[in-house]
Protein backbone atom coordinates (compact mmCIF):
# COMPACT_ATOMS: atom_id res chain seq x y z
CA UNK A 1 0.00 0.00 0.00
CA UNK A 2 1.42 3.28 -1.11
CA UNK A 3 -0.75 5.85 0.64
CA UNK A 4 -2.69 5.07 3.79
CA UNK A 5 -4.94 7.48 5.70
CA UNK A 6 -5.80 6.21 9.15
CA UNK A 7 -8.59 8.12 10.87
CA UNK A 8 -7.40 11.52 9.66
CA UNK A 9 -9.10 14.67 10.96
CA UNK A 10 -8.40 18.26 10.09
CA UNK A 11 -9.89 21.25 11.85
CA UNK A 12 -9.43 24.81 10.55
CA UNK A 13 -8.86 27.48 13.25
CA UNK A 14 -9.64 25.22 16.22
CA UNK A 15 -10.89 27.00 19.30
CA UNK A 16 -12.03 30.13 17.41
CA UNK A 17 -15.37 31.31 16.07
CA UNK A 18 -14.24 30.19 12.59
CA UNK A 19 -13.60 26.60 13.63
CA UNK A 20 -14.47 24.19 10.84
CA UNK A 21 -14.09 20.43 10.77
CA UNK A 22 -12.85 19.97 7.20
CA UNK A 23 -11.83 16.30 7.27
CA UNK A 24 -13.75 13.85 9.42
CA UNK A 25 -12.25 10.45 10.29
CA UNK A 26 -10.89 9.77 6.82
CA UNK A 27 -9.48 6.27 6.28
CA UNK A 28 -8.47 4.64 2.99
CA UNK A 29 -5.57 3.06 1.23
CA UNK A 30 -4.29 3.50 -2.30
CA UNK A 31 -2.13 0.91 -4.05
CA UNK A 32 0.78 1.74 -6.31
CA UNK A 33 -0.35 2.29 -9.89
CA UNK A 34 -4.03 2.97 -9.18
CA UNK A 35 -6.06 5.63 -11.02
CA UNK A 36 -8.35 7.32 -8.49
CA UNK A 37 -11.06 9.91 -9.18
CA UNK A 38 -11.90 12.33 -6.39
CA UNK A 39 -15.24 14.11 -6.63
CA UNK A 40 -17.28 16.29 -4.33
CA UNK A 41 -18.63 19.81 -4.04
CA UNK A 42 -16.71 22.98 -3.54
CA UNK A 43 -16.13 22.99 0.20
CA UNK A 44 -16.50 19.20 0.58
CA UNK A 45 -12.86 18.84 1.65
CA UNK A 46 -11.24 17.64 -1.60
CA UNK A 47 -8.51 20.25 -1.66
CA UNK A 48 -7.82 19.86 2.04
CA UNK A 49 -7.50 16.12 1.48
CA UNK A 50 -5.00 16.32 -1.38
CA UNK A 51 -2.88 18.85 0.47
CA UNK A 52 -2.48 16.30 3.27
CA UNK A 53 -1.11 13.77 0.79
CA UNK A 54 2.11 15.64 0.20
CA UNK A 55 2.45 17.19 3.61
CA UNK A 56 1.38 20.74 2.75
CA UNK A 57 -1.13 20.45 5.58
CA UNK A 58 -0.67 18.51 8.78
CA UNK A 59 -3.51 16.40 10.16
CA UNK A 60 -5.05 17.59 13.44
CA UNK A 61 -5.31 13.92 14.43
CA UNK A 62 -4.79 10.54 12.81
CA UNK A 63 -1.92 9.15 10.72
CA UNK A 64 -0.86 9.29 7.09
CA UNK A 65 1.60 6.72 5.76
CA UNK A 66 3.52 6.95 2.50
CA UNK A 67 5.20 3.69 1.50
CA UNK A 68 4.81 2.53 5.07
CA UNK A 69 6.37 5.55 6.80
CA UNK A 70 4.38 8.00 8.95
CA UNK A 71 4.79 11.35 7.20
CA UNK A 72 4.15 13.36 10.35
CA UNK A 73 6.86 11.57 12.34
CA UNK A 74 9.61 13.81 13.74
CA UNK A 75 12.41 12.51 11.52
CA UNK A 76 10.37 12.17 8.29
CA UNK A 77 11.78 14.18 5.41
CA UNK A 78 8.84 16.13 3.98
CA UNK A 79 10.97 17.58 1.22
CA UNK A 80 11.56 14.11 -0.14
CA UNK A 81 7.84 13.35 0.08
CA UNK A 82 7.04 16.40 -2.00
CA UNK A 83 9.29 15.23 -4.80
CA UNK A 84 7.53 11.86 -4.74
CA UNK A 85 3.97 13.16 -4.54
CA UNK A 86 3.54 15.75 -7.28
CA UNK A 87 0.62 18.13 -6.96
CA UNK A 88 -0.71 20.00 -9.99
CA UNK A 89 -2.92 22.84 -8.80
CA UNK A 90 -5.87 24.36 -10.65
CA UNK A 91 -4.83 26.64 -13.51
CA UNK A 92 -1.20 25.48 -13.19
CA UNK A 93 -0.24 27.57 -16.23
CA UNK A 94 -0.36 30.65 -13.98
CA UNK A 95 2.81 29.30 -12.43
CA UNK A 96 4.84 29.28 -15.65
CA UNK A 97 7.55 31.93 -15.48
CA UNK A 98 10.67 31.02 -17.47
CA UNK A 99 11.72 32.40 -20.85
CA UNK A 100 11.44 29.07 -22.66
CA UNK A 101 9.32 25.96 -22.30
CA UNK A 102 12.38 23.78 -21.75
CA UNK A 103 13.85 26.01 -19.00
CA UNK A 104 10.52 26.11 -17.22
CA UNK A 105 10.31 22.33 -17.03
CA UNK A 106 13.96 22.15 -15.86
CA UNK A 107 13.21 24.36 -12.87
CA UNK A 108 11.76 21.63 -10.63
CA UNK A 109 14.45 18.97 -11.05
CA UNK A 110 17.23 21.57 -10.85
CA UNK A 111 16.12 22.15 -7.26
CA UNK A 112 16.68 18.48 -6.45
CA UNK A 113 20.48 18.77 -6.68
CA UNK A 114 20.79 16.64 -9.82
CA UNK A 115 23.50 17.10 -12.45
CA UNK A 116 22.75 19.09 -15.58
CA UNK A 117 22.52 16.12 -17.91
CA UNK A 118 20.02 14.34 -15.69
CA UNK A 119 17.93 17.52 -15.33
CA UNK A 120 17.74 18.06 -19.06
CA UNK A 121 17.00 14.42 -19.74
CA UNK A 122 14.11 14.50 -17.28
CA UNK A 123 12.71 17.70 -18.72
CA UNK A 124 12.92 16.30 -22.23
CA UNK A 125 11.19 13.07 -21.24
CA UNK A 126 8.49 14.88 -19.28
CA UNK A 127 7.65 17.13 -22.23
CA UNK A 128 7.49 14.11 -24.47
CA UNK A 129 5.11 12.39 -22.05
CA UNK A 130 2.62 15.25 -22.23
CA UNK A 131 2.86 15.45 -26.02
CA UNK A 132 4.84 18.68 -26.41
CA UNK A 133 7.02 18.33 -29.49
CA UNK A 134 10.65 19.40 -30.02
CA UNK A 135 9.54 22.42 -32.05
CA UNK A 136 8.13 24.07 -28.93
CA UNK A 137 11.10 23.56 -26.58
CA UNK A 138 12.53 27.03 -27.22
CA UNK A 139 9.21 28.84 -27.48
CA UNK A 140 8.12 31.21 -24.74
CA UNK A 141 5.55 29.47 -22.56
CA UNK A 142 3.39 32.57 -22.88
CA UNK A 143 3.00 32.15 -26.64
CA UNK A 144 1.33 28.77 -26.31
CA UNK A 145 -2.38 27.96 -26.37
CA UNK A 146 -4.23 27.33 -23.10
CA UNK A 147 -4.09 23.56 -23.46
CA UNK A 148 -0.39 23.58 -24.38
CA UNK A 149 0.49 25.81 -21.42
CA UNK A 150 -1.29 23.46 -19.10
CA UNK A 151 0.59 20.47 -20.47
CA UNK A 152 3.91 22.26 -20.00
CA UNK A 153 2.94 22.97 -16.38
CA UNK A 154 2.11 19.30 -15.86
CA UNK A 155 5.45 18.35 -17.44
CA UNK A 156 7.14 20.55 -14.83
CA UNK A 157 5.74 18.30 -12.11
CA UNK A 158 6.43 15.08 -14.05
CA UNK A 159 10.10 16.05 -14.40
CA UNK A 160 10.37 15.59 -10.63
CA UNK A 161 9.66 11.88 -11.33
CA UNK A 162 6.87 11.62 -8.79
CA UNK A 163 5.49 8.23 -7.77
CA UNK A 164 2.10 9.81 -7.29
CA UNK A 165 0.60 12.54 -9.46
CA UNK A 166 -2.33 14.51 -8.09
CA UNK A 167 -4.21 16.73 -10.56
CA UNK A 168 -6.72 19.26 -9.26
CA UNK A 169 -9.25 19.83 -12.07
CA UNK A 170 -6.70 19.68 -14.88
CA UNK A 171 -9.29 20.46 -17.56
CA UNK A 172 -11.03 23.53 -16.06
CA UNK A 173 -11.54 26.23 -18.69
CA UNK A 174 -10.35 24.13 -21.64
CA UNK A 175 -12.51 23.46 -24.69
CA UNK A 176 -13.83 19.89 -25.20
CA UNK A 177 -10.98 18.82 -27.48
CA UNK A 178 -8.38 20.32 -25.14
CA UNK A 179 -10.03 18.43 -22.28
CA UNK A 180 -9.92 15.09 -24.13
CA UNK A 181 -6.30 15.67 -25.20
CA UNK A 182 -5.14 16.23 -21.62
CA UNK A 183 -7.11 13.33 -20.15
CA UNK A 184 -6.00 10.94 -22.91
CA UNK A 185 -2.41 12.00 -22.30
CA UNK A 186 -2.79 11.33 -18.56
CA UNK A 187 -4.34 7.95 -19.28
CA UNK A 188 -1.45 7.06 -21.57
CA UNK A 189 1.04 8.14 -18.92
CA UNK A 190 -0.73 5.89 -16.42
CA UNK A 191 -0.68 2.93 -18.78
CA UNK A 192 2.96 3.32 -19.77
CA UNK A 193 4.42 3.78 -16.29
CA UNK A 194 3.58 2.57 -12.81
CA UNK A 195 2.63 6.07 -11.64
CA UNK A 196 -0.34 6.43 -9.29
CA UNK A 197 -2.82 9.09 -10.41
CA UNK A 198 -5.39 10.98 -8.39
CA UNK A 199 -7.73 13.07 -10.53
CA UNK A 200 -9.91 15.70 -8.89
CA UNK A 201 -12.83 16.53 -11.17
CA UNK A 202 -16.34 17.94 -11.33
CA UNK A 203 -17.14 16.04 -14.49
CA UNK A 204 -18.88 12.75 -13.82
CA UNK A 205 -18.56 11.78 -17.49
CA UNK A 206 -14.77 12.17 -17.36
CA UNK A 207 -14.38 10.35 -14.08
CA UNK A 208 -16.54 7.46 -15.32
CA UNK A 209 -14.49 7.19 -18.50
CA UNK A 210 -11.00 7.17 -17.00
CA UNK A 211 -10.63 6.03 -13.40
CA UNK A 212 -10.51 2.64 -11.61
CA UNK A 213 -11.95 3.79 -8.32
CA UNK A 214 -13.88 6.84 -7.12
CA UNK A 215 -13.70 8.68 -3.83
CA UNK A 216 -16.70 10.89 -3.13
CA UNK A 217 -16.34 13.57 -0.46
CA UNK A 218 -19.24 15.33 1.24
CA UNK A 219 -18.98 17.80 4.11
CA UNK A 220 -15.56 16.51 5.13
CA UNK A 221 -16.49 12.84 5.02
CA UNK A 222 -15.44 10.17 2.55
CA UNK A 223 -18.85 8.73 1.72
CA UNK A 224 -18.01 6.49 -1.24
CA UNK A 225 -14.87 4.54 -2.05
CA UNK A 226 -15.91 2.20 -4.86
CA UNK A 227 -15.62 1.50 -8.58
CA UNK A 228 -17.30 3.94 -10.96
CA UNK A 229 -20.06 1.46 -11.69
CA UNK A 230 -20.96 0.99 -8.05
CA UNK A 231 -20.88 4.71 -7.30
CA UNK A 232 -22.95 5.85 -10.27
CA UNK A 233 -25.58 3.14 -9.92
CA UNK A 234 -26.52 4.85 -6.62
CA UNK A 235 -28.09 7.83 -8.35
CA UNK A 236 -30.49 8.82 -5.58
CA UNK A 237 -27.75 8.92 -2.95
CA UNK A 238 -25.59 11.03 -5.25
CA UNK A 239 -28.45 13.44 -5.87
CA UNK A 240 -29.01 13.87 -2.16
CA UNK A 241 -25.57 15.46 -1.95
CA UNK A 242 -26.14 17.45 -5.19
CA UNK A 243 -23.94 15.32 -7.39
CA UNK A 244 -25.12 13.53 -10.50
CA UNK A 245 -24.33 10.43 -12.50
CA UNK A 246 -23.33 10.60 -16.20
CA UNK A 247 -26.26 11.26 -18.57
CA UNK A 248 -26.17 7.73 -19.99
CA UNK A 249 -26.74 6.33 -16.49
CA UNK A 250 -29.91 8.44 -16.34
CA UNK A 251 -31.03 6.98 -19.68
CA UNK A 252 -30.71 3.53 -18.09
CA UNK A 253 -32.65 4.66 -15.05
CA UNK A 254 -35.39 6.09 -17.29
CA UNK A 255 -35.66 2.79 -19.16
CA UNK A 256 -35.69 0.79 -15.95
CA UNK A 257 -38.42 3.03 -14.50
CA UNK A 258 -40.42 2.40 -17.68
CA UNK A 259 -40.32 -1.30 -16.88
CA UNK A 260 -37.46 -2.57 -19.04
CA UNK A 261 -34.87 -4.85 -17.56
CA UNK A 262 -31.61 -2.99 -18.08
CA UNK A 263 -28.60 -2.72 -15.78
CA UNK A 264 -28.09 0.57 -13.92
CA UNK A 265 -24.32 0.37 -13.71
CA UNK A 266 -23.73 1.75 -17.21
CA UNK A 267 -21.41 4.74 -17.33
CA UNK A 268 -20.12 5.20 -20.89
CA UNK A 269 -21.73 5.82 -24.30
CA UNK A 270 -20.29 2.58 -25.68
CA UNK A 271 -21.82 0.43 -22.90
CA UNK A 272 -25.17 2.18 -23.12
CA UNK A 273 -25.28 1.68 -26.88
CA UNK A 274 -24.74 -2.06 -26.51
CA UNK A 275 -27.38 -2.38 -23.79
CA UNK A 276 -30.00 -0.53 -25.85
CA UNK A 277 -29.27 -2.44 -29.06
CA UNK A 278 -29.60 -5.69 -27.13
CA UNK A 279 -32.84 -4.52 -25.51
CA UNK A 280 -34.40 -3.74 -28.89
CA UNK A 281 -33.36 -7.05 -30.42
CA UNK A 282 -35.20 -9.15 -27.86
CA UNK B 1 -36.45 45.17 -33.87
CA UNK B 2 -32.76 44.33 -33.94
CA UNK B 3 -30.80 44.46 -30.72
CA UNK B 4 -27.44 43.69 -32.26
CA UNK B 5 -26.33 43.79 -35.85
CA UNK B 6 -22.86 42.72 -36.88
CA UNK B 7 -22.07 43.40 -40.51
CA UNK B 8 -19.01 42.10 -42.41
CA UNK B 9 -16.97 42.31 -39.21
CA UNK B 10 -13.25 41.62 -39.43
CA UNK B 11 -10.84 42.21 -36.57
CA UNK B 12 -7.07 41.85 -36.71
CA UNK B 13 -4.70 41.75 -33.75
CA UNK B 14 -1.58 43.46 -35.06
CA UNK B 15 1.72 42.77 -33.37
CA UNK B 16 4.47 45.34 -33.77
CA UNK B 17 8.15 45.23 -32.90
CA UNK B 18 9.98 47.94 -30.92
CA UNK B 19 10.24 50.23 -33.96
CA UNK B 20 6.53 50.00 -34.68
CA UNK B 21 6.91 47.76 -37.73
CA UNK B 22 4.21 45.14 -38.15
CA UNK B 23 5.56 41.75 -37.03
CA UNK B 24 2.45 39.66 -37.51
CA UNK B 25 -1.26 39.99 -38.17
CA UNK B 26 -3.69 37.60 -36.56
CA UNK B 27 -7.22 37.68 -37.94
CA UNK B 28 -9.33 36.95 -34.86
CA UNK B 29 -12.65 37.63 -36.58
CA UNK B 30 -13.05 36.97 -40.25
CA UNK B 31 -16.01 38.54 -42.05
CA UNK B 32 -18.75 37.75 -39.55
CA UNK B 33 -22.45 38.65 -39.99
CA UNK B 34 -24.89 38.24 -37.11
CA UNK B 35 -28.34 39.61 -36.28
CA UNK B 36 -29.86 39.34 -32.83
CA UNK B 37 -33.50 40.37 -32.26
CA UNK B 38 -34.75 41.88 -29.02
CA UNK B 39 -35.60 39.26 -26.41
CA UNK B 40 -33.56 36.49 -28.06
CA UNK B 41 -31.45 34.01 -26.14
CA UNK B 42 -28.42 33.36 -28.31
CA UNK B 43 -25.56 31.02 -27.46
CA UNK B 44 -22.15 31.32 -29.07
CA UNK B 45 -20.08 28.15 -29.05
CA UNK B 46 -16.48 27.85 -30.04
CA UNK B 47 -13.18 26.31 -29.00
CA UNK B 48 -10.45 28.28 -27.21
CA UNK B 49 -9.13 30.85 -29.66
CA UNK B 50 -12.09 30.70 -32.05
CA UNK B 51 -12.79 34.44 -31.71
CA UNK B 52 -15.91 34.37 -29.56
CA UNK B 53 -14.56 36.64 -26.81
CA UNK B 54 -13.19 39.06 -29.37
CA UNK B 55 -16.65 39.20 -30.92
CA UNK B 56 -18.26 39.87 -27.53
CA UNK B 57 -15.88 42.74 -26.85
CA UNK B 58 -17.04 44.41 -30.04
CA UNK B 59 -20.63 44.41 -28.88
CA UNK B 60 -20.04 46.69 -25.96
CA UNK B 61 -17.41 48.73 -27.74
CA UNK B 62 -14.34 47.47 -25.89
CA UNK B 63 -12.86 46.74 -29.32
CA UNK B 64 -13.54 48.41 -32.67
CA UNK B 65 -13.79 46.69 -36.04
CA UNK B 66 -10.79 46.61 -38.39
CA UNK B 67 -13.37 46.27 -41.17
CA UNK B 68 -17.17 46.22 -41.16
CA UNK B 69 -19.40 47.56 -38.40
CA UNK B 70 -21.37 46.72 -35.28
CA UNK B 71 -24.68 48.32 -34.21
CA UNK B 72 -26.16 47.94 -30.76
CA UNK B 73 -29.75 49.08 -30.43
CA UNK B 74 -29.31 50.99 -33.68
CA UNK B 75 -26.15 52.77 -32.47
CA UNK B 76 -22.88 52.35 -34.34
CA UNK B 77 -20.10 51.32 -31.91
CA UNK B 78 -17.52 53.31 -33.86
CA UNK B 79 -19.08 56.67 -33.07
CA UNK B 80 -17.64 57.90 -29.82
CA UNK B 81 -20.75 59.78 -28.77
CA UNK B 82 -22.65 56.48 -28.63
CA UNK B 83 -20.17 54.82 -26.29
CA UNK B 84 -21.96 55.37 -22.97
CA UNK B 85 -25.38 54.53 -24.35
CA UNK B 86 -24.04 51.33 -25.84
CA UNK B 87 -22.31 50.22 -22.64
CA UNK B 88 -25.46 50.97 -20.71
CA UNK B 89 -27.70 48.97 -23.00
CA UNK B 90 -25.27 46.06 -23.42
CA UNK B 91 -23.80 44.89 -20.11
CA UNK B 92 -21.04 42.36 -19.89
CA UNK B 93 -20.32 39.56 -17.40
CA UNK B 94 -16.89 37.92 -17.40
CA UNK B 95 -15.45 34.56 -16.41
CA UNK B 96 -13.98 35.23 -13.01
CA UNK B 97 -16.47 36.59 -10.46
CA UNK B 98 -13.64 37.68 -8.14
CA UNK B 99 -12.45 40.21 -10.70
CA UNK B 100 -15.87 41.85 -10.98
CA UNK B 101 -16.81 42.48 -7.39
CA UNK B 102 -15.46 45.62 -5.77
CA UNK B 103 -17.54 46.55 -2.73
CA UNK B 104 -17.46 45.06 0.80
CA UNK B 105 -21.22 44.50 0.94
CA UNK B 106 -23.37 42.82 -1.72
CA UNK B 107 -25.95 45.62 -2.08
CA UNK B 108 -23.26 48.29 -2.39
CA UNK B 109 -21.60 46.31 -5.12
CA UNK B 110 -24.86 46.10 -7.06
CA UNK B 111 -25.48 49.83 -6.54
CA UNK B 112 -22.05 50.83 -7.83
CA UNK B 113 -23.05 50.92 -11.50
CA UNK B 114 -26.20 53.06 -11.23
CA UNK B 115 -24.42 55.39 -8.79
CA UNK B 116 -21.81 56.09 -11.44
CA UNK B 117 -24.36 57.22 -13.98
CA UNK B 118 -25.96 59.66 -11.54
CA UNK B 119 -29.17 57.85 -10.69
CA UNK B 120 -30.97 59.45 -7.66
CA UNK B 121 -30.38 57.57 -4.38
CA UNK B 122 -33.96 56.39 -3.97
CA UNK B 123 -34.00 54.88 -7.37
CA UNK B 124 -30.62 53.22 -6.83
CA UNK B 125 -32.01 51.34 -3.85
CA UNK B 126 -35.09 50.36 -5.82
CA UNK B 127 -32.94 49.02 -8.64
CA UNK B 128 -30.63 47.19 -6.22
CA UNK B 129 -33.57 45.46 -4.60
CA UNK B 130 -35.17 44.55 -7.89
CA UNK B 131 -31.93 43.23 -9.40
CA UNK B 132 -31.01 41.14 -6.38
CA UNK B 133 -34.50 39.72 -6.39
CA UNK B 134 -34.25 38.86 -10.09
CA UNK B 135 -31.10 36.78 -9.51
CA UNK B 136 -32.41 35.24 -6.27
CA UNK B 137 -29.82 36.90 -4.02
CA UNK B 138 -31.98 39.37 -2.09
CA UNK B 139 -31.51 37.60 1.25
CA UNK B 140 -27.75 38.09 0.90
CA UNK B 141 -27.96 41.87 0.39
CA UNK B 142 -26.04 42.76 3.53
CA UNK B 143 -23.52 39.93 3.27
CA UNK B 144 -19.85 40.25 2.41
CA UNK B 145 -19.27 39.05 -1.19
CA UNK B 146 -16.09 37.17 -0.30
CA UNK B 147 -18.02 34.69 1.83
CA UNK B 148 -20.27 33.68 -1.08
CA UNK B 149 -19.84 30.64 -3.33
CA UNK B 150 -18.65 31.09 -6.92
CA UNK B 151 -22.17 30.73 -8.32
CA UNK B 152 -23.54 33.27 -5.84
CA UNK B 153 -20.76 35.74 -6.63
CA UNK B 154 -21.47 35.39 -10.33
CA UNK B 155 -25.18 36.06 -9.68
CA UNK B 156 -24.23 39.20 -7.74
CA UNK B 157 -22.13 40.28 -10.73
CA UNK B 158 -25.18 39.73 -12.97
CA UNK B 159 -27.35 41.76 -10.53
CA UNK B 160 -24.79 44.57 -10.83
CA UNK B 161 -25.36 44.58 -14.58
CA UNK B 162 -29.16 44.32 -14.19
CA UNK B 163 -29.13 47.43 -11.98
CA UNK B 164 -27.96 49.37 -15.05
CA UNK B 165 -31.22 48.32 -16.74
CA UNK B 166 -29.53 46.94 -19.84
CA UNK B 167 -31.55 45.62 -22.74
CA UNK B 168 -28.92 43.04 -23.48
CA UNK B 169 -26.40 41.06 -21.39
CA UNK B 170 -23.33 39.42 -22.87
CA UNK B 171 -21.90 36.65 -20.72
CA UNK B 172 -18.40 35.50 -21.61
CA UNK B 173 -17.98 31.98 -20.22
CA UNK B 174 -19.72 32.90 -16.96
CA UNK B 175 -19.57 29.33 -15.64
CA UNK B 176 -16.04 28.29 -16.59
CA UNK B 177 -14.74 28.57 -13.04
CA UNK B 178 -17.81 27.22 -11.23
CA UNK B 179 -18.72 23.78 -9.92
CA UNK B 180 -21.82 21.95 -11.29
CA UNK B 181 -24.21 23.49 -8.74
CA UNK B 182 -22.86 26.97 -9.39
CA UNK B 183 -23.23 26.41 -13.12
CA UNK B 184 -26.86 25.40 -12.76
CA UNK B 185 -27.61 28.44 -10.58
CA UNK B 186 -26.11 30.84 -13.07
CA UNK B 187 -27.71 29.26 -16.15
CA UNK B 188 -31.18 29.15 -14.62
CA UNK B 189 -30.77 32.79 -13.51
CA UNK B 190 -29.90 33.77 -17.06
CA UNK B 191 -32.93 31.92 -18.41
CA UNK B 192 -35.23 33.63 -15.90
CA UNK B 193 -33.90 37.07 -16.85
CA UNK B 194 -34.52 36.28 -20.49
CA UNK B 195 -38.06 35.01 -19.95
CA UNK B 196 -39.34 37.31 -17.21
CA UNK B 197 -37.39 40.52 -17.72
CA UNK B 198 -37.17 40.12 -21.51
CA UNK B 199 -33.45 40.81 -21.47
CA UNK B 200 -31.66 39.80 -24.67
CA UNK B 201 -28.97 37.24 -23.80
CA UNK B 202 -25.75 36.43 -25.57
CA UNK B 203 -24.16 33.48 -23.81
CA UNK B 204 -20.63 32.48 -24.76
CA UNK B 205 -19.62 29.04 -23.56
CA UNK B 206 -18.07 25.73 -24.40
CA UNK B 207 -20.31 23.74 -22.10
CA UNK B 208 -22.70 22.12 -24.57
CA UNK B 209 -25.39 21.31 -22.01
CA UNK B 210 -25.83 25.03 -21.30
CA UNK B 211 -27.01 25.91 -24.78
CA UNK B 212 -29.84 23.41 -25.21
CA UNK B 213 -32.45 25.98 -24.17
CA UNK B 214 -31.17 28.81 -26.35
CA UNK B 215 -33.31 30.13 -29.22
CA UNK B 216 -30.35 29.99 -31.55
CA UNK B 217 -26.81 28.65 -31.44
CA UNK B 218 -23.95 30.22 -33.34
CA UNK B 219 -20.79 28.14 -33.73
CA UNK B 220 -17.47 29.88 -34.36
CA UNK B 221 -14.27 28.37 -35.63
CA UNK B 222 -11.05 30.22 -36.44
CA UNK B 223 -12.77 33.58 -36.50
CA UNK B 224 -15.63 32.54 -38.77
CA UNK B 225 -19.27 31.70 -38.09
CA UNK B 226 -19.47 28.10 -39.28
CA UNK B 227 -22.89 26.99 -38.06
CA UNK B 228 -26.12 28.79 -37.09
CA UNK B 229 -29.43 27.32 -36.07
CA UNK B 230 -31.67 25.93 -33.37
CA UNK B 231 -29.88 23.74 -30.78
CA UNK B 232 -31.56 20.65 -32.20
CA UNK B 233 -30.35 21.39 -35.73
CA UNK B 234 -26.81 22.08 -34.53
CA UNK B 235 -26.60 19.02 -32.32
CA UNK B 236 -27.85 16.67 -35.02
CA UNK B 237 -24.53 17.27 -36.80
CA UNK B 238 -22.31 15.49 -34.30
CA UNK B 239 -19.35 14.91 -36.63
CA UNK B 240 -19.28 18.52 -37.80
CA UNK B 241 -19.46 19.85 -34.21
CA UNK B 242 -16.56 17.62 -33.23
CA UNK B 243 -14.46 18.86 -36.13
CA UNK B 244 -14.55 22.32 -34.51
CA UNK B 245 -12.94 20.95 -31.30
CA UNK B 246 -16.37 20.92 -29.64
CA UNK B 247 -18.56 18.19 -28.27
CA UNK B 248 -22.24 17.32 -27.88
CA UNK B 249 -24.09 16.36 -24.67
CA UNK B 250 -23.48 12.71 -23.79
CA UNK B 251 -27.10 11.74 -24.42
CA UNK B 252 -26.98 13.36 -27.88
CA UNK B 253 -23.88 11.35 -28.68
CA UNK B 254 -25.56 8.14 -27.50
CA UNK B 255 -28.59 8.82 -29.73
CA UNK B 256 -26.28 9.61 -32.65
CA UNK B 257 -24.38 6.32 -32.17
CA UNK B 258 -27.65 4.36 -31.95
CA UNK B 259 -28.89 6.02 -35.13
CA UNK B 260 -25.67 5.05 -36.88
CA UNK B 261 -26.25 1.47 -35.74
CA UNK B 262 -29.56 1.55 -37.60
CA UNK B 263 -32.16 2.61 -35.01
CA UNK B 264 -34.94 4.89 -36.20
CA UNK B 265 -34.47 7.79 -33.76
CA UNK B 266 -35.27 11.49 -34.26
CA UNK B 267 -32.47 13.94 -35.19
CA UNK B 268 -30.60 15.85 -32.50
CA UNK B 269 -31.91 14.34 -29.28
CA UNK B 270 -31.14 16.84 -26.50
CA UNK B 271 -32.42 15.35 -23.25
CA UNK B 272 -32.47 12.05 -21.39
CA UNK B 273 -36.30 12.10 -21.38
CA UNK B 274 -36.48 12.45 -25.17
CA UNK B 275 -34.21 9.48 -25.73
CA UNK B 276 -35.99 7.27 -23.19
CA UNK B 277 -39.34 8.16 -24.81
CA UNK B 278 -38.04 7.42 -28.32
CA UNK B 279 -36.72 4.01 -27.24
CA UNK B 280 -40.02 3.20 -25.56
CA UNK B 281 -41.82 3.97 -28.85
CA UNK B 282 -39.42 1.76 -30.82
CA UNK B 283 -39.95 -1.10 -28.41
CA UNK B 284 -43.71 -0.68 -28.61
CA UNK B 285 -43.81 -0.65 -32.39
CA UNK B 286 -42.01 -3.99 -32.52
Amino acid sequence: MQIVFDNVNYIYSPGTAYERHALKNISFSIEKGEFIGLIGHTGSGKSTLIQHMNGLMKATSGHIYFNGADINAQDYKLKELRSKVGLVFQYPEHQLFETTVFKDVCFGPSNLGLDKLEIELRAYEALKMVGIGDDLLDASPFELSGGQKRRVAIAGVLAMKPEVLILDEPTAGLDPRGRDDILDQIKKLHEESDITIILVSHSMEDVAKYVDRIFVMNQGELIFNHTAKEVFSRISELEEIHLAAPQVTYVMKGLKDAGFSVPLDVTTVEEAKNVILKLLKT
Amino acid sequence: MEMIKVKDLTFEYIRRDEDGNVESINTAIDNVNIKVSKGDFIAILGANGSGKSTLAKHINALLYPTKGSVWVNGLNTQEEKNLWDIRQSAGMVFQNPDNQIIAAVVEEDVGFGPENIGIPTNEIWERVEKSLKAVGMLEYRSHSPNKLSGGQKQRVAIAGIMAMKPECIILDEPTAMLDPDGRKEVISTIRELNKKEKVTILLITHHMDEVTSADKVIVMNQGKVVMQGKPREIFSKVDEIKSYRLDVPQVTELAFELKKAGLDLPEGVLTVEELVEAIKQLKKSK
